[in-house]
């Protein structure tokens, strides 16, 4: 059941911490940080959430994080990423925007990163297999991007597109999904302060088998919608085929927010394995975010819209 | 070498479940050790389960009958494979709540048809030793064609329980449609066996015309 009640920090007077250390310096902090009030605005009251369940978030271990991946692009075992993702060539690297705004063009990734300052995120990322980590990305608020390219009013929808590339990513070589992967947010949820763009987690660059250099990170649903290695961003009028919408529509929707209370029509969604925990844990509406983003769905059957 | 068939395949049914206990003992397991240790253990019990169902065309085919001193066996571990990737579910993922497993069995088709082959698979196991054999006489053969639906239910349970990479169940359905159709087709192929043997050996160059 989802208590609505006035989050204590606004989400619109959430400016995150800057916290981008060096990589020792990071890995230090990181400790203190996993334990203490340190973990920056946005992530705080979700983390009071938590608690309120008795449960803590610590920071999944860096060595979890990199080798415990879903990147079918790779191979469909979770270690297939980080053993074939070296293949991956993550520079020079543009991103096409395209569709419903006004500076449409390819964009070489550097040039489109230029003066965007970098910050750190601690999320929740909740498998739609019920499992989960809590990893501290580095990165930017989508909507700093989508404000540089001025959709047009038309724009109700965004649509990312991963590299297409059977070379660098030999898991495209068989039909396990129709490549390339989609995924999209309407434009309200894409605006949201706690959608961003990662460039890396845990203060390093990203990895390639995270998604590299590029990836979408929206903490409120499964992590399937969290696009990696984006090369395409498009405006668009209608709702996107997102990827595992389109192959398995009565399992998949569009906008798969985490919710327990709707089951995945093989699995519980009720309780996850965070990643390091022997038992289950329960599984918080929007996956602790309800404060900040259950307004997005207000009035909305989310068991139809799941 | 008869003598050291029986412990040679003992210990190499064994060797999955040895080389688990040290993953888990060396905390060398993926970040996800349950789920894995669930994966392991359902994949052997199958792959026993099937194999217990090719010992009968293995002997068919190439005359080899001392395979069949290894049938029980291997079923026995098959079984304990399954048992284990059970107690795994009912103890590291559901921690005994009775009120959650029995909505997974009701709700969840790939887990109902899962434990209905778990739940089959006891009787056989418990009726195997040479006593229920001799018991049960004819109608232990019966009961034991349980096998069938089991190693089906446990194909269709593997199916229908990955996301979208179906290569490995695949090749287990391929391997079980190969076994049981030989059951099927063995009959026939063997009494033609037979007529082509009795034919002098003339006739043979107008045969090709109805095969």
């Amino acid at each position: 059941m989802l208590i609505r009640r006035a989050p204590e920090i606004r989400s619109s007077e959430i400016t995150p911490e800057r916290v981008y250390l060096s990589r020792r310096e990071f890995i230090a902090a990181a400790g203190v940080i996993a334990g203490s009030v340190a973990i920056p605005g946005v992530t705080e009251a979700a983390d009071r959430a938590s608690r309120r369940q008795g449960r803590e978030d610590r920071l999944t271990p860096y060595e979890q994080v990199t080798t415990y991946n879903n990147f079918y692009e790779f191979g469909t075992d979770k270690d297939d990423p980080a053993r074939h993702a070296h293949t991956l060539r993550p520079r020079p690297w543009s991103v096409e925007i395209t569709g419903e705004c006004e500076r449409r063009g390819r964009y070489d990734l550097d040039d489109l990163l230029r003066g965007i300052a970098i910050e750190e995120r601690v999320y929740r990322l909740r498998c739609v297999e019920a499992w989960s980590m809590v990893i501290p990305w580095n990165g930017f608020p989508l909507s700093t991007l989508i404000n540089r390219v001025r959709p047009t009013s038309r724009a109700r929808f965004v649509e990312f597109t991963t590299l297409l590339d059977p070379v660098q990513m030999p898991g495209q070589r068989r039909n396990v999904l129709p490549w390339p992967y989609v995924e999209g947010l309407r434009m309200d949820e894409a605006m949201h302060p706690l959608t961003i763009l990662a460039t890396g987690l845990y203060g390093r660059t990203l990895p390639n088998q995270n998604g590299a250099p590029l990836r979408l990170v929206v903490p409120w649903k499964y992590g399937f919608k969290s696009i990696k290695s984006i090369v395409r961003i498009r405006f668009t009028t209608e709702q996107p085929a997102t990827t595992w919408a389109v192959v398995a529509p009565h399992e998949y929707g569009f906008y798969a927010n985490v919710n327990p209370e709707v089951d995945h029509p093989r699995w519980s969604q009720g309780r996850e394995r965070r990643i390091g925990e022997l038992l289950r844990r329960p599984t918080l509406m929007f996956n602790g975010y309800a404060d900040q983003v259950a307004s997005l769905y207000q009035g909305m059957d989310l068991r139809r819209n799941f | 070498m008869p003598k050291l068939l029986k412990p040679a395949a003992f210990l190499l049914c064994a060797v999955p479940l040895l080389l688990m206990a040290r993953d888990l003992l060396t905390g060398n397991l993926p970040a996800e050790p349950v789920k894995d240790l669930t994966h392991r253990t359902g994949f052997w019990g199958l792959f026993l389960i099937t194999t217990t169902l090719a010992v009968t065309p293995l002997r068919r085919l190439t005359g080899w009958n001392a395979v069949q001193k290894l049938r029980r066996m291997i079923g026995l571990w098959g079984f304990a494979y399954i048992a284990v990737h059970f107690l795994i579910y009912l103890v590291l993922d559901q921690f005994f709540a009775l009120d959650l497993i029995v909505e997974d069995v009701t709700k969840r088709p790939y887990i109902t048809v899962g434990f209905t082959g778990f739940v089959m698979l006891i009787p056989l196991a418990i009726t195997s030793t040479s006593g229920w054999v001799r018991r049960l006489g004819r109608r232990w053969t019966t009961l034991h064609a349980l096998i069938y639906p089991i190693a089906l239910a446990g194909v269709v349970h593997f199916f229908w329980s990955v996301k979208a990479d179906t290569l490995v169940p695949t090749r287990f359905a391929v391997v079980l449609a190969a076994l049981l159709g030989f059951r099927i087709a063995y009959p026939r192929l063997k009494s033609r066996l037979a007529a082509r043997a009795l034919r002098p050996r003339s006739s043979l160059a107008v045969q090709p015309a109805d095969s």
